[in-house]
């Protein structure tokens, strides 16, 4: 979706400002968030596709306003009560008033060195042999999809060069929407900067993505 | 938002769907055991050692689990090196994704608009930002984490580094050398 996350090459933001003294967390509750939303996720009602769709589906006003931990909770409230987890009548009570879906695991303190040592790998395999090989030029598709895709604004309808064939990965666009993993091959697409920006672009600017295959066409 | 977490992690515990322990295990990981020292390592050990370089070129995921950092955020890796002309700078547009494994729990300003909208289309202002000026010459390439591979940029080994092991070597690796956003520290600055 054409949303609020998608920010490669708008303007107006401001400069980078790195923390001279910068801190891990800049509040004790960002610490809570961190950890309640990697808890909630290991219930296994959602995946990462889910979750991020969640985030980029507040308003853009919202979004840009909160901070990430922010962003994380207000979607982390969306999720639970689409999963049948946490009702509104709970959340205005700040206490459990309402029965809850059963989750598929509870993540214990004795688990977490395991789970997270372990990750949720995406590589998936696919049937069908890779289309492009290092290379090979290929145009991005010019799509505006409304649901989730991983295929930045910026970087749509462009002109670049396979750098590298990676593995199959699962496809967000189907993922987030529980549409199932459908993987496909990804690829390292790499683009001249004036291909993107236009001939004002600084002229030792490349810039790559990471596709999915059906992002791509040949050129 | 202190008392809204407060809220959710209340109702989920009620609920019995999380375990508070696993939170404070979360955090405990993150906070002591899961950062930039895992990634300098990485960096110094190629820097020390051409095999180990040439493997995490090939298959990054492996070499740097041989060193003990795998999981979260990590399960896919890709080493992106500086050098002959060369410059790497790592970013997500589209939301944070970062080498959690590597460089643990990313900096506010790497998940933040600022960075997140200049990175790729004005990348040389976005150094001056953090004080490196790169020749006029030097390539820059932007790596979009667009997808699940997870970036790490092992930056050049400054000169006069020579016979360094490579616990020393590792104090000069900075975390935004590993993003890119900066460069590895001088001898002298160590």
């Amino acid at each position: 979706m054409n949303g609020p996350q998608d920010l490669g090459g708008q303007m107006g933001f401001g400069p980078v400002a790195p923390e001279k003294n910068e801190l891990l967390f800049h509040a004790e509750w960002e610490k809570r968030a961190l950890g309640t939303t990697i808890a909630a996720g290991a219930m296994g009602a959602w995946n990462i596709d889910e979750s991020r769709h969640a985030r980029e589906s507040l308003r853009p006003a919202d979004y840009y306003s909160s901070t990430y931990y922010e962003i994380w909770i207000k979607a982390l409230e969306v999720l639970l009560q689409r999963h049948g987890f946490v009702s509104a009548a709970d959340l205005a009570n700040g206490r459990a008033v309402d029965p809850a879906a059963t989750p598929k695991r509870v993540l214990r303190a004795e688990n977490v060195p395991t789970v997270l040592a372990k990750g949720s790998p995406c590589a998936r395999p696919v049937e069908t042999p890779a289309r492009y090989k290092a290379g090979d030029r290929v145009r991005t598709r010019n799509i505006n999809p409304t649901n989730h895709t991983r295929l930045p604004r910026y970087a749509r309808g462009k002109q670049g060069v396979v750098e590298a064939v990676r593995e199959g990965f699962v496809f967000p666009d189907s993922n987030a929407h529980g549409k199932g993993e459908a993987p496909q091959w990804v690829y390292t697409v790499v683009f001249d900067g004036s291909e993107i920006w236009g001939r004002d672009s600084d002229p030792t600017l490349s810039v790559s993505i990471d596709a999915w295959e059906s992002y791509l066409e040949p050129a | 938002m202190a008392a809204r977490v407060r809220a959710l992690e209340t109702i989920l515990t009620q609920k019995g769907l999380i375990d508070p322990a696993a939170i404070d295990a979360i955090v405990e990981t993150y906070e002591t055991k899961v950062g930039p020292r895992n990634g300098a390592r990485v960096v110094a050990k190629a820097w020390s050692d051409p095999d180990f370089a040439d493997w995490l070129k090939r298959d990054a995921t492996a070499a740097i689990a041989s060193l003990g950092f795998t999981g979260r955020q990590g399960e896919h890796m890709q080493a992106v090196f500086n050098g002959d002309g060369a410059h790497n700078l790592v970013v997500c547009t589209l939301c944070s994704c970062y080498p959690w494994s590597v460089l643990g729990l990313p900096p506010v300003w790497y998940k933040s608009p600022p960075y997140r909208s200049r990175a790729v289309i004005d990348p040389r202002a976005v150094l001056e930002e953090f004080g490196v000026s790169l020749p006029s010459d030097t390539k820059i390439r932007a790596w979009d984490s667009t997808a699940e591979l997870r970036y790490l940029v092992v930056p050049e080994r400054p000169e006069g580094t020579q016979g360094w092991s490579e616990e020393k070597l590792a104090d000069l690796v900075t975390r935004d050398s590993m993003i890119g956003t900066g460069l590895a520290l001088q001898p002298e600055a160590a």
